[in-house]
This record gives structure tokens, sequence and C-alpha cells, in this order.
């Protein structure tokens, strides 16, 4: 097999906080290939957001990457100049955010927004730029994309924001796309369409995807492997299908199992199997396995001893941080 | 459309909000927002009505508009018999007690300088229920049974997480003992373990105070969980009603059957994707002709533009409006 396109490996990422520093993210590793699609899964707080700033080198003021290192390609983001990053974001790595509005300027045209990346990074003229924007934004389905061009964020809607966003992104054909919660601001029938959208578009460009979602349903739907974060580490990880078939670590087992179904009813008297607590603060995480507090198999040694990543039913793709996982995934069969 | 049952909690007839959508230099009116527009339905005691759409289809203005928090341009909500609309003074008090609501964003609900305990007491000063040491006494069980700790009392809700903000939330509605809870969006801006708590929650008062619930949620896994029936609002108007179990399971509105395509599943490759949706909403200042939804259907054919489709019924209690 060659050489993944992102080899992220023992990422720590660290925000400053009272009294010490805090460790959002908290030895992530994980590999993503050409044209690979990812979902990276979790409850606000988890990490996965500052995992992604990480991997742009953009994290807010107070977070620093404290530890890991990050290979695109086979080099070292955390080697590179600012001036070297800068030229690899967009170009290379481009993101798209939860808040199409936050995201986009709103003195700007979307034509001269979407064209700005071209030339600043293809170094092409303004006519040019703008040629190749209006067919990006036909491209990502803004209907007289020609007319709209010159139209200003707030002319338009949430989803169509967001396929304005997507085709900034999109500009310089990047290798890889960074989506943090994507359609968590858009209506369902919306996010739909960008979902199909955003699957369209990677066959199209074998662009590789780091989705990041709260929803396990979505990204399972949308990627080839999914990755479960849990305060600040991954603690399940395998492809998509089969982890949402047996999930092994309590957590995703948990997860699934409070979720609302559309295919069922509740009984007379029937609850919902909630995962009892809530998700800790990064200023405190529990020590050992950090989801012991909530985990209905916990034993006294989760208290102390920290799981690592091991194989699931000897799986060779499936991974999760339990020492108990198959028993548990056993018993509940 | 209509619904049967013998004399229901809840009753809406025809109801109609419409707001005047100002602009320009003296702010005259540019047209009109038909954020209800015609709609009827009950609920019967101790039943749960969900109420699925996209944004702006005027679910949440249409729980506002039936506790009386919105003005109503025409149509009827009788509670008990008694006329909603109507009621002013101590008979408004009256029915302001049992009829409560929870609202979407526990960050922005609740006073962020009263103490839990004092929000939780407010509605119990209010209606006069209690007195001091009796009051007192009621806070406390209210917040133990949502399930908050015993200190909970004292402190800010910024001391508090957002799933815990949502219990204050809930104490505070059943605080006054309503008969009726509109609960909007009540769970989606929570994470996944914690919503599941809060349903649970909700389940279990249902079922100890015979609670009914008018329950607004874009999610339909959601609905399905707390509600006997659901209806579908598209544009102003039910599109659909009847059993969950019915319009959830055996959709059969066009619009009700793309909100349940929409909904992520995993997908066998090559299979492709049901009905989607084509556009977004249309706008409720100017409504399509005909049919609201005829421009985004996939089925829609020329009459559906000339004229209002009629209700048809499914089964009993189940029906939409659609003409296929």
């Amino acid at each position: 097999m060659s050489a993944p396109l992102l080899d992220v490996e023992g990422l720590r990422v660290e925000f400053a906080g009272e009294p010490g520093a805090v460790a959002a993210v908290d030895g992530v590793s994980f590999t993503i290939d050409e044209g690979q699609a990812l979902g990276l899964v979790g409850e606000s707080g988890c990490g996965k957001s500052a995992t992604a700033l990480a991997l742009l080198r953009l994290l807010p003021a107070g977070g620093r990457i404290a530890g890991g290192r990050l290979r695109f390609r086979g080099v070292d983001l955390l080697e590179l100049s600012n001036e070297e990053m800068r030229r690899r974001r967009g170009r290379e790595i481009a993101m798209v955010f939860q808040e199409p509005a936050a995201a986009l300027d709103p003195l700007f045209t979307i034509a001269d927004q979407v064209g700005e990346a071209l030339e600043v990074h293809e170094g092409a003229s303004r006519r040019e730029a703008r040629k190749a924007a209006i067919a990006l934004l036909e491209r990502v389905g803004i209907p007289e994309a020609a007319r709209r061009a010159d139209s200003y964020p707030h002319e338009l809607s949430g989803g169509m924001r967001q396929r304005v966003c997507i085709a900034m992104a999109l500009a310089c054909r990047p290798a890889l796309l960074l989506a943090d919660e994507p359609t968590t601001a858009l209506d369902v029938t919306v996010q739909a369409q960008i979902l199909e959208l955003l699957a369209e578009l990677r066959r199209e460009l074998g662009m590789a995807l780091l989705l990041i979602s709260h929803d396990l349903a979505l990204v399972g739907a949308s990627c080839d492997d999914l990755a479960v974060m849990y305060a600040g580490r991954i603690v399940e990880r395998g492809p998509a299908a089969r982890l949402l078939e047996r999930p092994a670590h309590p957590y995703t087992r948990g997860l699934l199992a409070s979720r609302p179904r559309l295919d069922r009813a509740l009984a007379a008297g029937e609850r919902l199997a909630a995962i009892p607590g809530t998700v800790p603060d990064p200023r405190a995480w529990p020590p050992g396995c950090r989801f012991h507090p909530r985990c209905p198999i916990a034993r006294e040694s989760c208290r102390s001893e920290v799981p690592a990543l091991a194989a699931v039913a000897s799986s060779a793709v499936h991974v999760a941080a339990c020492p108990y996982a198959d028993e548990a995934a056993g018993a509940a069969r | 459309m209509r619904a049967s049952e013998p004399a229901p909690l809840l009753e809406v007839r025809e109801l109609r909000v419409h707001f005047p959508l100002r602009g320009g230099l003296f702010g005259r009116a540019r047209g009109i927002v038909r954020a209800v527009d015609g709609v009827s339905f009950s609920i019967a005691a101790g039943e749960t009505l969900g109420l699925v759409g996209e944004s702006g289809c005027g679910k949440t203005t249409l729980g506002r508009a039936v506790l009386k928090l919105v003005g109503v341009t025409s149509g009827s909500v009788r509670f008990e018999g008694q006329d909603v609309l109507a009621a002013r003074g101590a008979k408004l008090l009256g029915i302001r007690r049992a009829m409560q609501v929870v609202f979407q964003d526990p960050w922005s609900s609740l006073n962020p300088r009263m103490t839990a305990g004092a929000i939780v007491a407010e509605g119990i000063e209010i209606h006069r229920l209690a007195r001091a040491a009796e009051k007192q006494r009621r806070v406390a069980a209210l917040l133990e049974q949502v399930g908050l700790p015993a200190d909970a009392a004292g402190r800010l809700p910024h001391e508090f997480s957002g799933g815990q903000r949502q219990r204050i939330a809930v104490a505070r509605a059943l605080a006054v003992e309503p008969r009726f809870v509109v609960c909007d969006e009540a769970v989606s801006s929570l994470d996944v373990s914690v919503q599941a708590q809060i349903l649970n929650l909700l389940l279990e008062l249902r079922e100890r105070r015979g609670l009914a619930y008018l329950f607004i949620s874009h999610d339909l896994a959601v609905v399905r969980t707390m509600s006997r029936r659901v209806a579908v609002m598209h544009l102003g108007e039910i599109v659909e009603i009847g059993p969950a179990d019915e319009v959830l399971a055996r959709p059969r509105h066009p619009y009700t059957q793309a909100l349940l395509a929409a909904v992520p599943r995993p997908r066998s490759d090559g299979e492709p994707p049901r009905l989607a949706l084509q556009g977004e909403p249309p706008s409720p200042i100017d409504p399509p002709s005909g049919c609201r939804f005829h421009p985004r259907c996939p089925l829609a054919r020329a009459e559906c533009r000339a004229a209002p489709p009629p209700v048809r019924t499914a089964a009993p209690d189940h029906e939409y409006r659609c003409i296929l």
C-alpha cells in the first residue's frame, strides 16, 4: 500500500487555562488515504473541531499543538514555516465550517470570494478568476450562477451560502477537504443535498474528506471509515458499515443505543437507553479510561489504566480502546 | 383538516397568523408573511402531537399562537372548552397556568441573574400556589424530580451544563402543574447522549402527570419516539396529519416522503436516493399558487398549480392534502 495522504500521529492540542494548560486533544492518531472519506464523530468538547483546526495550524488564540506529528504527502506540516503552511492551506487542504454566514465576508460578492483563492494561489487574473468562479458556483448548484455571481452573502439562503463556501474550498482542487459540521445549521432536506454534492465532488475530483459531526448516522451514510472521539481521544475506529453494525466500545454502543429510532415507536413505559451522566470537562478528564464514570461495564482497573486501541475480534481494520470490548459486543448479541 | 376524538384538551380551528412585512423609508407594509395559514388540529388530554417541518414552515409560530404569545389574525384556540384568544385577566392567568412551554435554547431562555430555585419558584409566586416554606419544599421536589442535584436551587444558570439547564426549564414549566406543554425543539441543542436523558424525562412526566405535549421538532426520529400522532407542516399549512405509525411509516404526501428520504442512513452502493427534494423552501411571503409544495414536488402535475389540493383520507384519522 502507498503512503497515506495524511498521517496524524499522537496529536496533542492544548489550550491555555487556569490553573494549567488543558489538553483538548490528547494523543490522536489516524490516517486518510487519497480519495478516502473519514468521519470523525463525537459530542461537544470531545476535541474533534480542535483536531481539524490543528491540521490547518489554525488553532484560535490560546491554543497550540503540544505534541505529535502531522504528515501530509510525507511532509511534516509542523516543520513548515508559516509562509509554506499558508501556501498549502486552501490549495492542498481546504476547510468548510458549520456557519457559512460567519465564513463569508459580508462586504464582497460571492464571485469575488470564490475567485480570490485562484488569484492568490494560482496567480489568475481578475477576469480568469471571475470566469472560473462562475463555473464553480454552477458546479456546486447555485441556480443562475452568472446572474447571482454579484450577489452578497446576505442575499442568499443558508444552504446557498454553504454551497458558496464549498465552491471557495474547491477553487484550487485541494487533495483533502475538512468539513466541520457542514450541514448542522441547515434543514434536513438541504442537508441531504449538500451531502450528495460533497459525495459527487469527491468522486469527480478524487478528493479525500474528513467529515466532522456529532451525528453518527450522518457520517455513517457519507464516509468510508469512522473514528469516534470521546474526551480528547479516539476510542474506536473502523469501516463505517462494520462499526455501525458491530460497535465495540461501550461509548459507541451507548451512542447508537440512545438514538431515537425512526423505524420503531417506543412501547408503553419503554425508555431510550440513555448514557448516564454528562460529557466530562476537559479541565478535569477522569483518570484511566475517560468513559469509566458513565460506562455500564466499567471495572476497577478502568479507573486507573488507560486503554490502548486494540483489534476488535481479531479484525485488521476495526479497533477499540476497551479491553472488554469483545466481551461487551458478545454479551449484547 | 379536522380530527375526531370527543372533547379534546386543545382544539385549534382555522388558525391564521399573518405578519406585515415592513421595509423601506417609512416602514410601509411591503407584503404579508403567512406564517400560519389555516391550521386545524386537536390534542386529547395526555396525548402528544408531534409537529415537524423545515425552518420557516411556521411550526414555532404555531406553537406560540396556541399559547397566545403572538397575535393571531383569525381562527380559534380552545383549551378545555375555553376560548384562549378571547381570554383576559384572571381567566387568561388560569389558562397560562395550565399551558406551559419549553424552548429550544437553554442558554437564552433562563434569566442569567436568577438562581435555578428562583426561576422555578417564579411561576408558583405569580399564580400564588404556595407560601414561603411550602414553596421552597415544592421547588426542591421539582428540581429533584427532573434529576438535578440537591444544591441546584442556589446556583445560577451559567453553573449548569446545557442538559441541566434544559432540566431547569422543564422544572419551571412543571412548577405550575400544567396539563399541556409546548416543547419547541426542546432537545435540539443538546448532545446526543444528553438528548436521550431529557426525552426520557419528558416521557416519564407524561406518564406520571398525564401531560399532553405539542412536540415541535425538525428531527423525525425524535418525533416518532415522543408522539402517538404527527402533523407535517409546510409553508404555514398542515399537509399531513395522523398516527405516527401511519404518517412516518406509510407517508402519503410527497413532502412527508421527501422529509423521510432526506434522513441520513447508510445506503448500499449504487442505491439511488429516493425522492430527493430539489430547491429550498419557498417564501411564506408570496406562497406558490395551488398546492404550495408544487414547485418542489417531484410528482407535480399541471392541476397542482391551479387549485389548492383536496383533503384526502388514507386511513381513519390519517389525512393529507394532495390530489395524488
